[in-house]
């Protein structure tokens, strides 16, 4: 798999971020273990995996949110941990963000919102932020919303004004937390074709964490599988789709038992319903 | 026989989990004032908060002040017509309520209406990721979100206090003068007489400042700190109203101990 993603991507010199056996745990309890992946600069890259797989943990360690207990993150060549805050902040002015609900700010309108990062970064005048604000609203579909508040959005469009929030300063990375989760199917195909658009027109680069398969293989352009805190398998949609490893077969067709048992785990059933010497049903 | 070890052990994470709590509290406040600069470059952010905070407390505050003042009057007046000293009900009145009532109080319905909304709002943004999204957006939520609101009920409390004193004067002048019938010279000549600005007035600000500091500091931490669920935000909003009345009434002892030992 790895000879088939340096083929495509030639990641050597064009990989906007590089994680290097990154480990990460919460307390005693580990949920990343020696993780290694690229992101080519461009592209669309998914990192999937079942909800609890790590694959959010692994989207804030790129990001600088959190700091691996050992192990490497680059962005642009540059070391993401161990920076100051100035050079962190420096840095997100580069990437942004778009969370799994959006994470608008409630007492802002969508125009105040989308303008905020435009407001706190730049020393333009309003009116040329009036332009790129509705400019990227237009992209979205949501330049009739600037009045409203986020409360008075659906989910879907809440997702659509964060979307433009998160590239109002065109940003070179661009990560996305779950972007399709809890949408109608029309909602969600329009937030996946807006991703592929905006990372197109804008010339960036995007990871999706998600679990969403469909959406993502019709997407993507490179898929990373996570489970239980190593990378289990990566390579292309065509690849993914005829891959025979067990893990990706069962996430991808969506099998109720595999390598991710259905049962949690627990002692054995006859004993717990009183039934002594029996196996487990 | 009786297992002490528990109940030990239980006192002992207590402990250790209140002075833990305590040096993250402090810390806190420091990350708050090296983040202040924003608050003073963009006094606009602060002038905001006041307005949340101070402006909207105004009907609570004035309303309660007016009642004390009122209640003031109603029992200093019992008491003083024992000793035939109906006049200094106006002193009674003002002396109270500038020395003590008027921060005290003042600042726990501080607590109680700003406090908890500072915390429940500041939770529901860390519970929304609306904190963490301004932070991945290169924005400090301590500069933009936290100091603001901190510096602006610095701001707001002693004036609070101030007005809820005003108001509790003229309380007890209503019952005091218009309905009992106090004489109304007296009422305020004498209350003009034995209120010293410095030593009261002075004193009474200075000790709703340092409520104003405390309320807004447990208030912003408490939100910051409160777990992302709604079970979280409930508690910590809870937390904030019983830690500032009980810091309130433990820092006014210790100020009122001090203030009356200057004066030795």
């Amino acid at each position: 798999m790895a000879l088939s993603f340096r083929a495509i991507f030639r990641v050597t010199d064009t990989s906007l971020v590089e994680v290097e056996s990154v480990s990460f745990a919460y307390a005693r309890r580990p949920i990343l273990k020696g993780v290694s992946m690229r992101v080519p600069r461009g592209k669309v890259v998914a990192i999937m995996g079942a909800s609890g797989s790590g694959k959010t943990t692994l989207l804030r360690i790129i990001g600088g949110q959190l700091a691996p207990s050992s192990g490497i993150v680059r962005f642009d060549g540059e070391k993401v941990h161990g920076l100051d805050a100035d050079a962190l902040y420096r840095m997100r002015r580069r990437m942004s963000m778009l969370f799994q609900f959006g994470a608008l700010f409630t007492d802002m309108t969508v125009y105040e919102n989308v303008a905020f990062p435009l407001r706190e970064h730049t020393g333009l005048p309003e009116s040329m932020i009036r332009d790129l604000v509705l400019m990227k609203l237009e992209a979205v579909g949501m330049r009739g919303a600037t009045r409203l508040k986020p409360a008075e959005l659906s989910g879907g469009m809440a997702r659509r004004v964060a979307l433009a929030r998160a590239v109002v300063l065109d940003p070179t990375l661009v990560m996305y937390d779950e972007p399709f989760a809890g949408l109608d199917p029309i909602a969600l195909a329009v937030i996946g074709r807006l991703i592929r658009t905006l990372n197109d027109a804008l010339g960036s680069t995007s990871i999706i964490v998600t679990h969403d398969v469909v959406e993502s293989m019709n997407l993507v352009d490179y898929l990373y599988f996570i489970s239980n805190g190593v990378i289990v398998g990566e390579g292309t949609p065509d690849e993914i789709r005829r891959s025979e490893l067990p893990y990706v077969k069962q996430f991808v067709h969506g099998e109720t038992d595999g390598p991710v048992a259905f049962h949690y785990p627990a002692p054995a059933y006859a004993k717990d319903v009183g039934l002594a010497g029996g196996a487990r049903a | 026989m009786l297992d002490i070890r528990r109940p030990l052990g239980r006192l002992g994470h207590n402990v250790i989990d209140g002075v833990w709590r305590a040096g993250t509290m402090a810390r806190f406040l420091w990350l708050v004032l090296a983040s202040s600069g924003t608050s003073f470059s963009r006094f606009r952010l602060v002038m905001r908060e006041v307005y949340f905070s101070g402006v909207l407390s105004l009907i609570i505050i004035i309303v309660s002040g007016l009642f004390v003042g009122m209640v003031l009057g109603l029992q200093g007046y019992e008491t003083l017509q024992k000793y035939g000293a109906t006049e200094s009900i106006g002193v009674l009145v003002a002396l109270s309520l500038v020395r003590e009532l008027g921060p005290v109080v003042a600042a726990l319905l501080f607590a109680s209406r700003a406090g908890s909304a500072i915390t429940a709002e500041i939770g529901l943004m860390k519970t929304t990721e609306q904190l963490t999204a301004m932070d991945m957006m290169a924005v400090s939520p301590m500069a933009r979100v936290i100091a603001p609101r901190f510096w602006a009920g610095i701001i707001s409390m002693p004036i609070l206090s101030l007005l809820f004193s005003a108001m509790g004067v003229f309380g007890g002048y209503i019952v005091g003068v218009v309905m009992i019938g106090v004489d109304n010279g007296a009422f305020w000549s004498q209350m003009q007489a034995a209120v010293d600005f410095r030593y009261d007035v002075v004193r009474g600000i200075v000790k709703s400042f340092v409520f104003g500091i405390a309320v807004t500091i447990i208030a912003t931490f408490e939100g910051y700190d409160a777990p992302p669920t709604a079970e979280g935000v409930s508690g910590a909003t809870t937390r904030t109203v019983v830690t500032s009345a009980l810091m309130i009434l433990a820092l006014d002892l210790v100020l009122t101990a001090f203030m009356l030992r200057s004066e030795d």
